[in-house]
Formats: C-alpha cells, structure tokens, sequence
C-alpha cells in the first residue's frame, strides 16, 4: 500500500482544506496579490524612468549640437 | 575584520553595480524558497490537531510579523549609519524599506485577523500580538509621512532617521507594555504563534518560508534602491552611460 | 559638544529660560486655558457619547481621563517650537555655545508647568464626574504627575521634527501617539489596579523609570530634530 507524502487526498480536499478553505485561500491569495505588487510596481517604475531619461538625454543631445 | 565593503558603501555606483549581480540570485533564491515553502506547507504538512487546516495560514503570518519586525529594525541602523557616517545610501536603504515593512505588517494583521475568524470565532481581537504590529504599522505609516512631508531629501532622510531611531528604541517598551496590558485584561489565552513542539514536517516549511520572505525583502529592496540612485545620480556619466545602454538594447 | 554642567552659567541659562517662557505664555493667558477646556470637552463627550450610566462610566473612567489628557497634551504641544522658529530663537539656540540638549530640557519643562500641571490639577474634578471614587484621587494624581512629562517630552521629539512644515499638526499626532501608547496603557493601568483594589506601587515605579529615561534621552532626539528643521 503506498502512502501519498500529500496530507490530502484529492485535489478537491486541498482547495476545500477541511471547510477552512476561504480562510486559506483569501490570505495565501492576498499575500501573492501583495508581493506581485511589491515587485510590478518597481519593475514598472524602472521602465518608465528609464524610457524618460533616455528621451530626455538624447533630447539634450539634440538642442547640444544645435546651439 | 576589514572594513573595505562599508566603506565602499559610499558610492552609489560600486552600490548599483554589485546589487546587480546580486539580485538574479536573490531573485531565484526567493522564488525557490517561496515555492517549497508553500508545496510543503499547503500540501505536504500535516493537519493541526486542534486547529485543522487553518494552521497553513502560519506560514504567511509568521514570516510576514518577522520581517514586519526586522525591517524596522534594520531601518533604523540605516537611520543611525546615515546619521552618524552621513551615508546615502543609507538613507536610500530607509525610505524604501518603509513601504515593504509596511506591507509586512499589513499582512500580517491582515492574515492574522482571518487565521482568528475560525480559530476564535471573531475577526479581531485584542492579542498582545496583534495589538503590537498595529501600533508597529501606525509607526511604518509615521516615518512614510514624515519622509514625503519634508521637501529638502536630505532633510527628509535624517528626519526619518531620528524617528526610526526613537522608534525603534520604543519598540520593545511598546512590546512589553501592551503583552502586560494583555494579561491584565484577559487571562492567558492561547495565543496564534504559541508554538508547542512542533514536528519537523510542519517547522521546516516555516523555516523556509521565513528566508524566501527575507529573499523576497531583500530583491524589492534592491530594485527600489536601484531605481533611487539611477534617479539621484542622473547628472553623472556612468548613469547616462547605463540609461542609454539599457534602453538603446530595447529599441 | 559643550558639557557644562557643573558651571553655574549653565544653571543660569536653564533658569533665565524658564522665566523668558514663562513671561511668554502669560502675554497670552486665554492659550493657557485652551488645553484645560479641551480636556473638560473630551471628558464630557463620553457620557454624551455611551449614556450617563454610572457603573460603565466609572470603569471607563481611568481610560478615558488618561485618553483626554493625552489628547490635550498632544494638541498643546503642536505650537511649541513654532513662534521661535519663526522669528529665529531656535537657529540662535543652534548655534549657541550652550548645549541644545539642556535648552530644549528648559523648554519643554516650561512647557509642562504651565499646559502639563493644570491639567493634572483638574484632573481630580473631571474623574470625579465620571464617578472615580474619591480614595482613588491621590493614585490618579501621581500617575498624571510621572505621565504627562513624559508625553510632554515624546511629544516635543515629534513637534521638533514637525516645525518647519506648515500642516505639521496632524503628522505630529500621527508620529507621536504610536510611541504614547506604552505611557497610556501604564498610566490608566495604574488606576485600574486600584480601582479592583490592587497594589499600584509597582505599576508606579515603572512609570517613574520611564520618566527618567525619556529626561535623559529625548533631548537627543529633540535637539536633532531641531538641527534639521532649522537646515532645511
């Protein structure tokens, strides 16, 4: 008889977590929603300034040579 | 003990380089972490005894009022460093660490408000425990404010530094204080993190989940300092150096 | 840094001090009374607020006179850098040859004479409308007389840190009350021991080495806070 190394059974009693499942799932949930944040948020931030400074770099370039 | 790493601290750009080459690792590191941590917590640990399976909720409540605890911590050697040695990239390290830890607590509490509803019956109850990281959230929220109300940088960062500093020494008053006020008022209770002998298959996942937590910490942290010095370093050439060479490779 | 502490100019100063922020509050008496009636309005807002029962509002009583006098030290102490960042004394303190530190330390107590003490003193009569028994007054008197020092003191951290910014005064609450927490909870713990009859002794002392601590390190703080509100 093998023994699975699961403490559940069925994929079915892993979402249902013995009726605590909404517990669960909402904080495991809510804290993946919070880290995703924590990295998009600087990871986007990132992007747009360096998209920015690059236009505003090459913009000094231009007006540079210009005068 | 050589001192040479501190002292190199100094400058912003030997900072972004080598928090480049460390923050792919840290990346995989945490994402490794995380995800034993939870495969082994979710589904492999066995059900609480007494608690059923709402104990997992542990393994995102407990890292989280860790971090939640050190990262003031830590926040206030920055503050001390950058007053005493007047380091930037201390108080860069302060700022942006103020955000995270402030997540950490709100998650936390949050977590630990839902873990109470099935556990005992309510949304909120006044744990020592609980009481402690709302008043350490009220604290993060302090010095965020403080940071964004003073326009001159420099005088937002020591500011914030005298606060985490005063705070931090508070810290362990506010602890001791409120788990007193605690007991006055209820008699001793089980309270969510009271950890009886726990079998390895249930702490070990903890473990984990606590370093990837850290790893975590440590790669935002990383990525917001970065951000930060490209913003205040960007009159220099090794910052258009690297904004054109990054941004050239995408178009 | 410059020590003085045993030379009498420095006891000089602190003194000379005390009587300059005593003449200036008295220029404005009715700013003298507005923490004292704050204070009467909080206290009477409660029964208003949870009905006259007299049982409830005495259990209630030593936390809410704790909570509204911390409130009404909290809102006094909002101005207390103020007019001398504006008309320049603070900058002068900076650079004086005397320890900023014990300067601050003058201030602050002046500040505590004058807003801090009448409170406590008309503590005794609000506990009283909300049904303390009269045996309970001597304890609630010395826990306000070792408490608001203290708030006075904290708070002073946080208006130093908040003087030169022009709506300071609601981040000045938002920095402070986190860290009153800990005197509130002692202060108004004291009175609910005696209200159930048990020993306070303890519950004081505690209170008094807190006292101690905040007098020695808050003017660290205090004197930072000020260094960098008047740079900037």
């Amino acid at each position: 008889m093998t023994e699975s190394i699961f403490a559940f059974n069925s994929f079915a009693e892993f979402l249902a977590m013995g009726k605590h499942g909404l517990y669960v799932w909402l904080c495991f949930g809510i804290t993946l929603a919070a880290m995703v944040l924590n990295v998009a948020l600087p990871w986007l931030a990132r992007k747009r300034y360096l998209n920015q400074e690059a236009r505003r770099l090459r913009w000094e370039a231009q007006n540079e040579s210009g005068s | 003990m050589n001192w040479t790493w501190f002292h190199r601290l100094g400058s912003p750009k030997w900072f972004y380089g080598i928090s480049g080459r460390w923050l792919p690792l840290l990346s995989v590191a945490a994402v490794l972490l995380l995800a034993a941590g939870l495969v082994w917590g979710l589904a492999i640990a066995p059900a609480d005894y007494q608690q059923g399976n709402s104990f997992r909720i542990m393994y995102i409540h407990v890292p989280a009022a860790f971090l939640a605890q050190s990262i003031y911590v830590s926040m206030a050697i920055c503050g001390l460093v950058g007053l005493v040695w007047k380091m930037k990239i201390a108080d860069v390290a302060l700022q942006q660490s103020a955000p995270i830890g402030a997540w950490m607590a709100f998650i936390a509490l949050l977590t630990g408000a839902i873990w109470g509803k099935p556990t005992w019956g309510a949304y909120w109850v006044w744990d020592a425990r609980l009481t402690a990281m709302l008043i350490l959230l009220f604290l993060y929220f302090g010095i965020i404010a403080l940071g964004q109300a003073i326009s001159n940088r420099d005088s937002a960062a020591r500011a914030c530094a005298v606060l985490a500093v005063v705070g931090v020494v508070n810290i362990p008053i506010i602890k001791y204080s409120v788990e007193w006020w605690n007991t006055l008022h209820q008699p001793a209770s089980f309270t969510l993190t009271e950890k009886p002998s726990m079998p390895a298959s249930m702490w070990i996942p903890l473990l984990l989940m606590v370093l990837g937590f850290y790893c975590f910490y440590a790669v935002v942290l990383l990525m917001r300092m970065r951000l930060e010095i490209l913003r205040r370093e960007s009159r220099t050439s090794w910052v258009r150096a690297e904004v054109t060479q990054l941004t050239g490779r995408k178009s | 840094m410059n020590w003085n502490w045993g030379s009498k100019r420095m006891g000089k100063v602190f003194f000379l001090l005390l009587v300059r922020e005593a003449r200036l509050m008295f220029r404005r008496p009715g700013e003298l009374v507005n923490p004292l009636v704050f204070f009467a309005i909080v206290i009477s807002l409660f029964p208003l607020a949870v009905g006259p029962e007299s049982q409830l509002l005495r259990t209630l009583s030593p936390g809410l006179v704790w909570v509204a006098a911390l409130l009404a030290v909290l809102l006094s102490l909002d101005g207390l850098f103020r007019s001398d960042f504006e008309d320049g004394s603070l900058e002068q303190w900076v650079v004086s040859p005397h320890p900023l530190g014990v300067l601050v330390l003058a201030k602050v107590l002046a500040h505590w004479l004058f807003s801090g003490l009448p409170l406590v003193l008309l503590s005794p009569v609000l506990a009283l409308m909300l049904g303390l028994p009269t045996d309970h007054i001597p304890v609630l008197l010395v826990s306000l007389l070792l408490g608001t020092p203290i708030l006075s003191l904290l708070g002073a951290v946080g208006a130093a840190l908040t003087v030169g910014l022009k709506r300071g005064g609601i981040l000045l609450t938002l920095l402070i009350l986190p860290l009153y927490i800990p005197v509130l909870i002692l202060g108004s713990g004291v009175l609910q021991a005696a209200l159930q009859g048990l020993p306070t002794l303890g519950f004081l002392l505690w209170m008094g080495s807190m006292l101690m601590l905040a007098i020695t390190l808050t003017p660290l703080a205090i004197a930072a806070g000020i260094k960098i509100s008047v740079g900037e």
